[in-house]
């Protein structure tokens, strides 16, 4: 017998999201928001140093959609990322996740979101098993249930049953960006953050984690946000682009759309996705800004 | 939320005490888990701890058998510094597991996710602070268990019962310490956890852990009435080697309770506030 006190199922969360949704089309909504960090040097002497991370940036990402943010290291993307994610607070602006704000409605917003980041985060010395029943617990999930349907999707990503009791510092990058994967299904987002979750990844690896990005807009509704480096993941995954440069939106449509207002700048009908961020930005994105906050 | 929504979907399911009680295990279980994958780490600790707890008996002996005391003084004075020895390895265990619940996710690079789920930062501190006293309790155990080895104890006239009161109302006060010392990594990423273990050295060298308070200077004095500690072990001498009953230990069991009254909720609105900061300027990440 369920308590009355006691958390309703994932996915009856899930359900009232999409009941949510079906009202509010907007998955997430970024209005005017800037953050910038002062890095002041502590009991030493020195100018402290202003870093405009997030620019007066707006956006509005609809539900079930894959939207994706491109940007070079430094651009802001994490910084948004961590905004949505009520780990940062913005200095200005709105933040909202399902209408509710960040700031405001931080308990409810945690409830809709998980991210993947591009370090998989984890207990390094404990098992991918271990690590995801901590982490499916604090979402209210435990049981023997839950554990089948763990193993189910470890297996689904290429995880055997004998990798899952091995203390996860012991699996290749890849694994571990599989573990974190896992843990973000096993939640139910309905706004799922995807901060460069393939980085590093081996193309096989890569495949295989846009495959069930995918599969997690489709077969669970959700919505997701893509900040990536990688160019052919982002016209192959993404429904519209933002790219940020210094903080600020330099554009944002369709993958189609950025072609066609480009393309003849650019001198080219077809130009692709690397030569419009280079021709917006001046720079590839393989160009590292030292010492920004990300 | 918007005000232009219908109400219908302006809440979700709320989470309840019951699921956040069930969620703060989450906590117990990952740290247990921990504990079984450090198991080097901790035998490597124990044995440390058993050997710097007999060290410190046996100068007790020692120091017994040169001044000719009586063999019952000699007793006592082990176990003197025996219920310091046991009670300090609790209650630092406790300070330290509490203390070190944000330092310990930074460096293993899990903060941001723990910090993102949908729990409340009470239920975090339910969680950890419940790990916190069975991992102290069985520290303290074994260490017992082991000096019980090794020297004779006379617990006849002890009182158990007025003991086991002390250090659990004991408990929340340096829970209260701990919640509070935790926030030192977040405001400040690089030195926290230094600042915390600084604390608790000086918690050690002010409460009397193994000498009366009244050998300290006297500008010392002042920080262990300010320990709860220096209370804990008063009342624990008091019940196990003098075996005064529970009603009698109020002295030490008034002051240990206001201070765990303060220092609780005085710890989580601290956290509270360390982690709206650490939110406004980016500390909340996973590695300084």
């Amino acid at each position: 017998m369920v308590s009355t006190l006691e958390r309703p199922s994932l996915v009856t969360q899930v359900e009232s999201a999409i009941v949510m949704s079906s009202v509010i089309e907007a998955a997430a909504v970024v209005d005017h928001v800037s953050k910038v960090f002062i890095q002041r040097p502590l009991l030493r002497r020195g100018q402290s140093k202003e870093v405009r991370a997030v620019d007066d940036v707006s956006f509005t990402v609809g539900r079930n959609e894959i939207f994706g943010v491109l940007g070079a290291n430094g651009s802001g993307k994490s910084t948004l990322i961590r905004m949505l994610s009520t780990l940062l607070i913005p200095d200005s602006g709105r933040v909202e996740v399902f209408g509710y704000d960040v700031r405001r409605d931080e308990a409810e917003v945690k409830r809709l979101i998980n991210r993947v980041s591009v370090e998989a985060s984890f207990f390094k010395k404990l098992s991918p098993g271990e690590n995801l029943a901590y982490a499916l617990r604090l979402y209210g999930r435990s049981g023997s249930a839950v554990r089948d349907e763990t193993y189910a999707v470890l297996e689904r990503l290429g995880i055997a049953r004998d990798k899952v009791g091995e203390p996860l510092e012991q699996l290749s990058r890849g694994m571990q960006q599989k573990v974190a994967i896992a843990r973000a299904l096993l939640t139910s987002p309905v706004l799922l953050l995807l901060d460069e979750p393939t980085t590093g990844l081996d193309p096989r690896s890569k495949l295989d984690v846009q495959r069930f990005v995918r599969e997690l807009r489709e077969g669970h509704d959700a919505t997701i946000l893509l900040c990536t480096h990688d160019m052919a993941e982002a016209e192959a995954l993404c429904d519209r682009v933002a790219i940020l440069e210094k903080g600020r939106l330099a554009a944002l449509d369709t993958v189609t759309g950025l072609k066609q207002r480009y393309g003849a700048e650019i001198g080219t009908d077809d130009p692709s996705l690397e030569e419009i961020f280079i021709h917006l930005t001046g720079r590839s994105l393989e160009d590292d800004v030292e010492g920004e906050h990300e | 939320m918007s005000q232009s929504l219908p109400p219908a979907v302006r809440t979700l399911p709320g989470a309840g005490i019951w699921w956040e009680t069930r969620a703060s295990l989450a906590f117990v279980e990952r740290n247990l888990y921990l504990v079984r994958r450090y198991w080097h780490l901790e035998l490597a600790f124990l044995i440390f701890n058993v050997a710097s707890a007999m060290s410190v008996l046996y100068i007790g002996k020692a120091q017994m058998q040169a001044g000719g005391t009586s063999s019952e003084g000699r007793v006592d004075l082990v176990l003197y510094l025996g219920i310091g020895t046991v009670v300090w390895a609790y209650l630092r265990a406790v300070f330290s597991n509490v203390g070190e619940m944000v330092a310990w996710e930074r460096w293993e690079g899990t903060i941001e996710y723990t910090m993102m789920a949908p729990i409340s930062r009470l239920a975090h501190m339910l969680g950890v602070s419940l790990f916190s006293i069975i991992y102290g309790l069985a520290r303290s155990a074994l260490l017992l268990g082991v000096l019980a080895l090794f020297f004779s104890v006379d617990l006849r006239n002890a009182n158990l019962g007025g003991a086991a009161v002390i250090l659990l109302v004991g408990s929340l006060s340096f829970l209260g310490f701990g919640i509070m010392a935790a926030v030192l990594p977040l405001l400040f990423p690089e030195r926290g956890e230094e600042m915390t273990f600084v604390i608790s050295s000086i918690l050690l060298l002010v409460s009397g852990v193994y000498y009366p308070i009244s050998v300290l200077p006297d500008w010392m004095e002042p920080l262990a009435t300010i320990s709860p500690a220096t209370y804990v072990l008063e009342g624990m001498r008091a019940a196990l080697l003098d075996g005064t009953p529970t009603m009698a230990l109020g002295p030490s069991i008034l002051p240990i309770l206001i201070l765990g009254a303060l220092t609780v909720p005085l710890g989580i609105a601290v956290f509270g506030w360390g982690e709206r900061y650490a939110k406004r300027t980016g500390r909340l990440k996973r590695s300084g």
